[in-house]
């Protein structure tokens, strides 16, 4: 895994805040370039909207974020320009319905790269390619599997070059069978010395992949380390306790992966 | 004289040169009024609150009042501010106005219809909110509206007689004008009735083509 010190990204005492509910109470954490981080974390603990603070898709109420040095917070360049540069895979696809696999790859280098059309479906074939998905590239979205779409957004991500790329539950709402693909090529990522943040349940894959674990919960991070550290030895009884009830829950299909 | 002769010397001519005034309203009503219902259906959509209120404001008004009073106020009224149409000007102007406020609505609904996660996906590959509206959201919603749009226009190709009440001589006013002249109704408006017919049998023909173009799987 290649692995330099300098850090990709970095947040910084995140708040947000719902009405009156506290979603995300001083959350701070960096990325190196090539780490790779899961976050965990029972639902509702604000792993989302922690992710969709990072690009600005929902704007903190106090805290600082910053990419490659530069303040993507109160910044007085165009947001547009940081998130082509924080890539973001969701956990229902987000495929653009009216456009087949190809154009969906190739939509964000044209219309907001401004890169040539020949240029672009070369690249776009190069990225599908990467997922495995090459001879996919003639269909719309309704015509692929869950676990297609999800390696097609995550071609579509890759194709702008991010400095970064953030997972949400990105197998979540995938059939049982269809999650080892997506995890594979995540994996691949990861090996290639992508920089990502990855929200999951999927243990096993926090295990083999994760440079270091963050447990989340209620807002705040509880815990934080290696997966050995963390699976083996945690230093809170929460973690423990719900590492244990997920590990039930999913059971060896977690651990095998 | 009898019926056929009657109506191929004496009756086609006029009403061919009525249909021919009312396809040339529909060429510029149509796509006009498609126009202005995108614009409207966006402003209300994704207009700051000004600009949506003036929308639905928009839609209240011309979807509320007769389409003939609109055309009246239109021709006869906007004189008296100083603003003056020639009579196909007036009839046009009355037929994007109204049919836009219809169009609004079924493109609104196909807007609000599209899924949120599409607009996050386009913003988070870095696009501006405006060119995901262009190119993410109303790629797909024009396509959902389409079957509700495609209904407002056989309307407007069958309300565009209205003209006549403002003057432009079109398809029923040309038989109008006949059959008082010659006091044959009967046979005057079939032949109308069957040259609108005729009228509205291509346009869905031609809106079904479109249709069936613009089809993706599992869209729409």
């Amino acid at each position: 895994m290649q692995k330099d010190n300098t850090i990709v990204l970095r947040v910084e005492d995140i708040y947000k805040n719902y009405g009156n509910v506290e979603v995300l109470k001083g959350v701070s954490f960096e990325i190196k370039k090539g780490e790779t981080k899961v976050i965990i974390g029972p639902s509702g603990s604000g792993k989302s909207t922690l992710l969709r603070c990072i690009n600005q898709l929902t704007i903190p109420d106090k805290g600082r974020i910053w990419l490659e040095n530069q303040e993507v917070t109160h910044t007085k360049k165009n947001i547009n320009q940081f998130r082509q540069k924080i890539g973001m895979v969701f956990q229902d696809f987000n495929l653009f319905d009216h456009l087949n696999a190809l154009r969906n790859v190739e939509i964000g280098l044209i219309k907001v790269r401004g890169m040539g059309k020949d240029e672009a479906r070369q690249k776009a074939i190069e990225e599908l390619k990467q997922v495995g998905l090459e001879e996919q590239a003639n269909l719309y979205p309704a015509q692929l599997s869950g676990g297609q779409k999800q390696r097609v957004s995550i071609a579509r991500t890759l194709a702008m070059d991010p400095s970064v790329i953030l997972f949400d539950e990105p197998t979540s709402a995938l059939d049982p069978e269809l999650i080892g693909e997506v995890l594979e090529v995540i994996k691949k990522l990861a090996l290639n010395g992508m920089t990502m943040a990855v929200v999951t349940h999927e243990m096993g894959f926090a295990r083999s992949v994760a440079n270091e674990v963050i447990f989340m919960e209620d807002g705040k991070i509880i815990d934080q380390g290696s997966p050995r550290k963390l699976f083996t030895n945690p230093e809170h009884a929460r973690t423990r306790k719900f590492l244990s009830k997920i590990t039930e829950l999913y059971g060896r299909s977690a651990e095998k992966k | 004289m009898n019926g056929i002769n009657f109506i191929k010397d004496i009756v086609l001519p006029p009403l061919l040169e009525g249909t021919w005034v009312t396809i040339k309203l529909l060429v510029f009503s149509i796509p006009l009024g498609l126009l202005l219902g995108i614009l409207i259906a966006g402003g209300r959509v994704y207009g700051n609150k000004i600009i949506s209120f003036l929308c639905a404001s928009f839609t209240v008004f011309f979807r509320g009042t007769p389409l003939l009073v609109q055309l009246f106020v239109i021709y006869y009224g906007l004189p008296s501010i100083g603003i003056y149409f020639s009579p196909f000007a007036a009839a046009v102007v009355g037929f994007v106005l109204c049919s836009g406020a219809y169009h609004s609505e079924y493109i609104r609904g196909a807007i609000q219809s599209i899924k949120s996660g599409q607009m996050m996906a386009a913003q988070a590959l870095g696009m501006s909110k405006f060119k995901a509206i262009i190119y993410i959201i109303f790629p797909q919603a024009l396509r959902r509206a389409l079957p509700g749009c495609s209904n407002e226009i056989v309307y407007l190709v069958k309300y565009s007689s209205l003209a006549f009440m403002v003057t432009c001589i079109e398809l029923t006013g040309a038989g109008k004008i006949i059959a008082t002249r010659y006091f044959r109704y009967t046979e005057v408006f079939l032949v109308i009735g069957i040259i609108y017919l005729l009228m509205v049998s291509v346009v869905t023909r031609l809106l079904s083509i479109v249709e069936k173009k613009l089809k993706i799987p599992g869209l729409g």
